[in-house]
């Protein structure tokens, strides 16, 4: 899981570079002063590496579709229906839920820097953290959404949620069509990370694509 | 305040690059760079408004030129010398030592 005890060379076998040094400095000097644990570290690594990401919003999502009540508990209260499946933690202690409708298509972005449901959608990706994006999305949100493959007719409004360090956004993406009387498992399988930023649509499946 | 991180409709920052497949980290020292972050962050000396903030006193041309988990290094090492849980001094040795014992 953790290269961090192959202290003499980088990943790529070429010199170390200033940042990898100075991320190494930091760390032995940390754990040399008992400030911080290694194996804590590689505890954190692991858990959101592996442990927390968007599977879990998938969860959330596809629980919501399935379930009309569980739906109005979501949207009433983001972070405690999100509880209710065991998801809870940093980054996620206020969460509010979006939904994406025929009439309105929400998105998030976080202009100032990465904020992030992070219990249910975990770290976010790099694009969400990047200057073009958080720049754009509020300025010419249909033309970002466009850029990312997504047209959204001129009578459907579009929502830009700028996320804090507080609030924190989920997007519920629209159930596709096709999609009647698939388990919650099946459904969870087809909702992406990107539509519950609300940069994706879920597509409807083709036949016989049912998982 | 206003600064460099405060980009909602700025122009001119260019296409948006959406990797696919993205892996959570894309380098090693990423991954301790994130998880120092978090676990210094435990030790409680400063808030999550105040990690932003570190970050947000990069100076401008080296934000934009540097990546997200640099800014966070940028802004634990600032945090931790204003805390004095380091000092700048320890710091820059130790990273000169382990430059010195790195291969060339």
């Amino acid at each position: 899981m953790s290269d961090h005890h192959d202290h003499d060379h980088s990943e790529e076998g070429s010199p170390l570079t200033e940042t990898e040094l100075r991320v190494r400095a930091l760390e032995s000097l940390l754990v040399e002063k008992g400030l911080v644990d290694p194996a804590a570290l590689d505890a954190l690594i692991d858990t959101y590496e592996t442990k927390v990401g968007p599977r879990n919003g998938a969860h959330v999502v596809a629980h919501a579709w399935a379930d009309p009540a569980y739906k109005a508990r979501l949207l009433e209260d983001g972070s405690k229906a999100i509880a209710e499946l065991g998801y809870m933690g940093r980054q996620g202690e206020d969460m509010v839920v979006l939904e994406n409708t025929p009439k309105v298509h929400n998105m998030v972005v976080c202009t100032l820097c990465s904020c992030y449901p992070w219990p249910v959608l975990g770290l976010p990706p790099v694009w969400y953290k990047s200057a073009p994006y958080r720049s754009r999305a509020v300025l010419d949100p249909r033309g970002v959404l466009r850029e990312l493959g997504v047209e959204v007719p001129e009578d459907v409004e579009v929502r830009v949620w700028d996320s804090t360090s507080e609030v924190r956004y989920l997007v519920l993406p629209e159930r596709p069509r096709g999609t009647e009387g698939w388990s919650e498992a099946e459904l969870a399988g087809i909702v992406t990370r990107d539509s519950m930023i609300g940069v994706a649509k879920v597509p409807a499946p083709a036949r016989g694509a049912r998982r | 305040m206003n600064g460099i991180h405060d980009m909602g409709g700025m122009h001119g920052l260019g296409p948006i690059d959406r990797e696919e497949n993205e892996p959570v980290f894309h380098h090693a020292w990423e991954r301790r760079a994130f998880a120092l972050n978090m676990a210094a962050g435990f030790l409680g000396d400063w808030n999550i408004d105040m990690s932003r903030y570190a970050r947000e006193q990069m100076p401008p041309a080296e934000y934009l030129a540097t990546s997200y988990y640099e800014h966070w290094l940028w802004g634990l090492e600032r945090l931790l010398v204003e805390k004095g849980l380091l000092t700048r001094t320890e710091i820059e040795a130790r990273v000169a030592e382990l430059r010195r014992r790195a291969p060339r």
